[in-house]
């Protein structure tokens, strides 16, 4: 019985975790932990059986309430909104092991509504990832959006400020998105993503079509961050607190990137290929590395410095979408998982040096973080290095289909582009690393004594998911080929 | 060649990774941790020697691992260059380890663990870039070379050598980013990578000038480790390095890899047709003879030992991408024979830098004055890898000179022999003070008492044994292989394996 | 043309833009959160009426059934779709200016003012 009504229940049990977690909690602190702790773990694994039977079997479709498409709403499972599903459960059921001992020291009255709040936004996350239609699309958008700004604002003092903004931004984004659905319902009357792929073709003329598209690249261009509409993401990342943003910054472009995907090549299909809507997105793309790996440079503090980073990794994927190739699409998608679990990695150390020395700026970091924390240095170090991209981590192989894709669409530029920015990278990164190998420590300046007990490693529920993270770093490099044959190439649409 | 699958390339990588892992779990046991370098080593030696006779017999190993990207699998093959660089490179590991020993427990270095576990991973690179059967594989273990040699680098962690790390990484990052560009570019162009010999890029495969720029990609990607003209800045600053690192970075991993590079690019990628065709060779052969004369001529002004012998095997490493330019039998084989000759010499007269800095804290050639007396041994194997790297028989550098020169004269390129006369001139011009230096002068009065008390014994004869028998070792090496040239390593027999197979197309 | 087939036509389309135009300007001009906030409210609003002017038809009636008009004939209703999709988008924005408004309360209990100059001076 639960295997038929499996593609909503993904969604649907973080969605109950959510609701269920908040009178739990007021009743037993303790308790509001322990259900999100359940709720994303059968997430993970119920994304994980489901990706094994959806390869194997073949999609699934699942219509909401009984109500058939195109009338009702539907949810599509099939092999890469399970692969992206994986993706956000996992980073997600990895977030809240950690998050235990961080919101302890960070927000400790909050986190109660906290556990709530982010049960939501993987619930949103995940709506957005299964959905069929466009509308519901929007509106797991919004929970999530509206989950996200929470989790900025629990954050440190400036954070109701950066949470507005980007408020105010992801609001206009996500109106232009729905505007843009609207659009479309008048020009094809269906909100089914494959009905609606289906009728365009039909259509005399694409005038409506047209500004729809780009409505939806513009919103959901600013959800994903893509320049120039990143602007609300450096505030946010850097106010939220060490667990908001590794909630954040992981996923949450990631899956407005899938939207976009979806959008582009599900419901368009050639019918946009045509149009210089693609030329546009790598231009923001390249736009978008450069500048982040540019400012990226420029930052004292780790997590701002992540952050702008995060806008040149969208980048990435802004430029395989765009290229509209096979490779394109391979190295996009690829990067979503990449890029979730390198980003993932790096925020979670950020917050364990938060959680012992009270501070992530980089200029006071010396050497004393590596002798009082080698295991946590040592993955940011292999993600740091994935990031640079090193072979034979998980970054060096997105870089590698880029390339590839970029060799295929004849653009030197674009490959230059790739190039310059894994030098880029290894400048802000290095710098890092340097301070916290090499610096020597003295008395005077450097980081601040550790606020509470002892100094030493980060506490085991918060290193054991930096650990398992940083190794899936690189496992999924060396087993990247495997990925991409068995589950993105199923996942290619037709027509590119 | 016949290939046959065998799992005896991955152990040769494997064994040294496993190693440097349990050097890091024995940080606290140091005569536990140098026990797993040492027989490492051995067991890495012990394996490659075992596929020497194979190699000879025109069978080659292959261990086909997993596909590390769609259509192109992680793959080692142990081909005669493959196993040509692969002996050089561990052979020459086992006598730089104890070597390593003495000289960090001589001067008590700090991070000696890191030092050990590093220098393993790198040698693992290594011999994984000797036996990689294609681009992509052989761009994995290059960049991991890269990283792997930077701790090493910036050793001593002072700001010099911070710095110099920055800028070895600098280089060597942008080479590799190059190199990917380049790998990509000839996957989408041809749609593999597998090396093979007389090249698999040519003019049925691409327009002659995208192979221009793919050329000059590679060549741009492989010569920053090569250290050829105007990319060769990382390597005098990289000097700050201890000079183990060093010796390891001149003689066996680093540029080394970029020749070895360099050769699988001219004779596995591209081969001598495609090259002659587009006159290619012409400019690599220029590069290497301007590189050639330049250095040689810079290494008269350096008063810093290390940074003449620095510059010494800038000049030595066109040597051999002059030889591979040439693209005829001898220079081919010559070319070989030098990788591996100029790797004994050149680690012989590291060794004897770093005895001198251990025993007598002396660094600049101005101080030399006498030291043979005090160091006879260091000195004497000194004077040996020297005449040898002037071309003077019976040494090994005279055979591979000759084979170098013969090559030029068989390719109708009197000025390419010229320029291998005048360097070996000019090597010549270079060292010889120093050993007048040492032998002939008197040694200078102290200028202040020996400020180091833990040094035992007084200072006025060689270094300790784990410093002195490397590189007599290394040095009695460059004798015997200067004259028997196949003796126990078939070196020769390798690199006219080697040779041919990159001029006949594979056919044997 | 006369105002009702102004507004038959295209036209409400134009109020429609004006009023999105009046949000986005009101985001961009006014330096004072709070009223950010309202131009927020202002451009949902705007595209919540443009569904629902979207749904109209010629000489059509609510999409209530009326028994008095016979059988149903899709003609004779306006489109419910929109309306319902609305319903949803309408609870949204009372939701995004929930959230709006607790994080402006959030913002001036700690600093103490909503105009964007004296925010960003003492946030520093």
């Amino acid at each position: 019985m639960i295997g038929e009504h499996f593609p909503v229940l993904i969604p649907v049990s973080l969605l109950v975790g959510a609701v269920v977690s908040v009178p739990l909690g007021l009743w037993r602190g303790s308790l509001s932990r322990l259900v999100a702790l359940l709720a994303t773990g059968f997430s993970v694994v119920a994304a994980g059986v489901g990706l094994r039977h959806v390869l194997r079997a073949g999609e699934m479709r699942y219509s909401l309430g009984g109500w058939p498409p195109p009338i009702g709403i539907e949810y599509v499972a099939d092999p890469l909104a399970l692969f992206v599903v994986l993706v956000v459960t996992g980073v997600g059921f990895a977030v809240t092991v950690y998050s235990k001992r961080s919101l302890e020291r960070e927000s400790p009255q909050n986190h109660v509504p906290f556990n709530a709040v982010a049960l939501l936004f993987l619930a949103g996350l995940s709506g957005m990832v299964m959905t069929g239609d466009l509308f519901n699309l929007y509106v797991f958008l919004e929970i999530a959006s509206l989950a996200a700004y929470a989790l900025v604002a629990a954050g440190e003092k400036r954070a109701p400020v950066a949470a507005f903004r980007y408020l105010v931004l992801g609001t206009v984004g996500a109106s232009c998105y729905l505007l843009g659905v609207g659009f479309l319902y008048l020009a094809t009357g269906s909100l089914n993503m494959a009905d609606v792929r289906a009728i365009l073709p039909l259509l005399p003329h694409y005038r409506l079509p047209f500004i729809a598209l780009c409505l939806m690249v513009i919103g959901l261009g600013l959800k994903m961050a893509l320049f120039p509409l990143h602007v609300w993401l450096p505030d946010a990342y850097t106010y939220a607190s060490s667990v908001g943003s590794a909630y954040l910054a992981p996923v949450g472009t990631k899956v407005a990137a899938y939207a976009l995907m979806r959008v582009w090549f599900g419901v368009f299909g050639p019918v946009a290929y045509a149009l210089p809507i693609g030329a546009m997105l790598v231009v923001a793309s390249v736009a978008g590395i450069l500048v982040g790996s540019i400012m990226a440079m420029a930052q004292n503090d780790l997590k701002r410095m992540l952050a702008y980073s995060s806008v040149a990794q969208v980048g990435y994927i802004g430029l395989g979408i765009g290229l509209a190739s096979p490779l394109g699409f391979i190295g996009a998608v690829l990067h979503i998982l990449n890029h979730a679990v390198m980003k993932a990695t790096l925020f979670l150390v950020s917050g364990a040096l938060a959680y012992r020395f009270g501070t992530t700026s980089i200029l006071p970091m010396d050497d004393r973080l590596r002798r009082a924390m080698p295991w946590t240095s040592a993955a940011f170090a292999v993600a740091a290095l994935s990031m640079i991209g090193l072979p034979p981590t998980a970054g060096f192989f997105s870089k590698w289909y880029l390339a590839l894709a970029c060799l295929k669409a004849e653009s030197w530029p674009l490959v230059a582009v790739i190039a310059l920015s894994s030098l880029l990278n290894a400048v802000y990164f290095f710098r890092v690393l340097e301070r916290m190998y090499l610096r020597k420590a003295s008395a005077e300046e450097g980081i601040p004594g550790p606020p509470a007990s002892n100094p030493g490693e980060a506490p085991p529920s918060m290193l054991i998911p930096i650990l398992i993270l940083g190794l899936g770093v690189l496992l999924i490099g060396l087993a990247n080929a495997w990925i991409v044959e068995k589950v993105i190439k199923l996942a290619i649409p037709s027509g590119l | 060649m016949e290939t046959y699958g065998s799992w005896v390339p991955v152990w040769a990588v494997a064994c040294s990774l496993a190693a440097s892992g349990m050097i890091l779990a024995s940080s606290r046991r140091p005569n536990l941790r140098e026990f797993w370098t040492l027989s490492a080593a051995g067991v890495k030696f012990a394996l490659i020697l075992t596929l020497v006779p194979e190699a000879l017999a025109h069978r080659v190993a292959e261990a086909r691992l997993f596909a590390i990207a769609p259509g192109i699998d992680l793959t080692l093959r142990a081909d005669p260059l493959g196993v040509f660089f692969a002996l050089v490179s561990s052979a020459l590991w086992i006598v730089t380890s104890c070597y390593s020993v003495g000289y960090m427990r001589g001067l008590s270095e700090h991070k000696q663990t890191r030092y050990f576990a590093c220098f393993a991973v790198c040698l693992s690179s290594t011999v994984g870039i000797a036996f990689a059967a294609n681009l992509l594989t052989f761009v994995i273990f290059y960049e991991m070379l890269t990283i792997a040699t930077y701790p090493l680098v910036i050793h001593k962690e002072t700001p010099e050598a911070v710095s110099a790390g920055r800028k070895y990484l600098a280089y060597t990052l942008t080479a590799g980013v190059v190199l990917l560009v380049a790998t990509a570019w000839t996957y989408e162009l041809t749609g593999t990578l597998e090396f093979r010999p007389g090249g698999f890029l040519g003019s049925e495969t691409a327009p002659a000038a995208t192979c221009v720029w793919l050329f000059v990609l590679f060549m741009s990607g492989a010569a920053v480790k090569s250290a050829l003209m105007p990319l060769h800045g990382w390597l005098p600053t990289a000097m700050i390095a201890p000079t183990p690192v060093s010796a390891l970075l001149h003689a066996v991993a680093v540029v080394k890899a970029g020749v070895f590079a360099v050769i699988r690019i001219v004779g596995f990628v591209f081969g001598p047709a495609t090259l002659s065709a587009l006159g290619l060779q012409t400019y690599l052969a220029c590069l290497a003879g301007l590189t050639m004369i330049l250095a040689s001529v810079l290494a008269f002004h350096q008063d810093n030992l290390k940074r003449r012998l620095a510059y010494s095997t800038i000049g030595h490493l066109s040597y051999i991408v002059l030889g591979a330019a040439l693209l005829t039998p001898a220079s081919l084989a010559g070319s070989l024979l030098h990788l591996a000759s100029h790797a004994t010499m050149k680690i012989t007269l590291f060794f004897c830098a770093g005895a001198l800095h251990v025993q007598l804290h002396k660094e600049k050639i101005s101080e030399l004055d006498g030291v043979a007396r005090q160091m006879p041994w260091t000195m004497g194997a000194f004077a040996v890898a020297s005449l040898g790297l002037a071309g003077l028989p019976p040494l090994n550098g005279f055979v591979s000179k000759w084979y170098l020169g013969l090559g030029a004269l068989q390719a109708a390129q009197p000025l390419a022999f010229a320029l291998f006369l005048l360097a070996g001139l000019l090597s010549a011009g270079y060292f010889l003070p120093i050993l007048y230096r040492a032998f002939c002068r008197a040694p200078q009065p102290e200028a202040e008492p020996s400020q180091t008390p833990h040094q035992e014994g007084d200072s006025g004869h060689d270094a300790s044994a784990w410093i002195t028998f490397p590189l007599l070792i290394t040095a009695a090496l460059s004798l015997i292989l200067g004259l028997f040239p196949n003796l126990l390593f078939h070196f020769w027999s390798l690199a006219h394996l080697v040779s041919d197979s990159i001029l006949n197309g594979g056919s044997p | 043309m006369s105002l009702s087939e102004f507004l038959a036509g295209y036209g409400a389309y134009y109020l429609i833009i004006g009023l999105i135009l009046i949000g986005i300007g009101g985001l961009l001009l006014k330096s004072n959160y709070f009223k950010k906030a309202i131009s927020l409210t202002i451009l949902q609003s705007a595209i919540i009426l443009f569904y629902v002017m979207s749904a109209t038809k010629r000489d059509a009636t609510v999409p209530v059934i009326d028994a008095g008009l016979g059988a149903i004939q899709p003609e004779q209703y306006i489109n419910p779709l929109p309306h319902t999709l609305m319903l949803t988008a309408i609870v949204v924005s009372v939701a995004t200016s929930g959230v709006a408004i607790a994080l402006l309360m959030l913002v001036y209990r700690r600093f103490g003012t909503l105009e964007e100059g004296e925010l960003l001076e003492r946030m520093r």
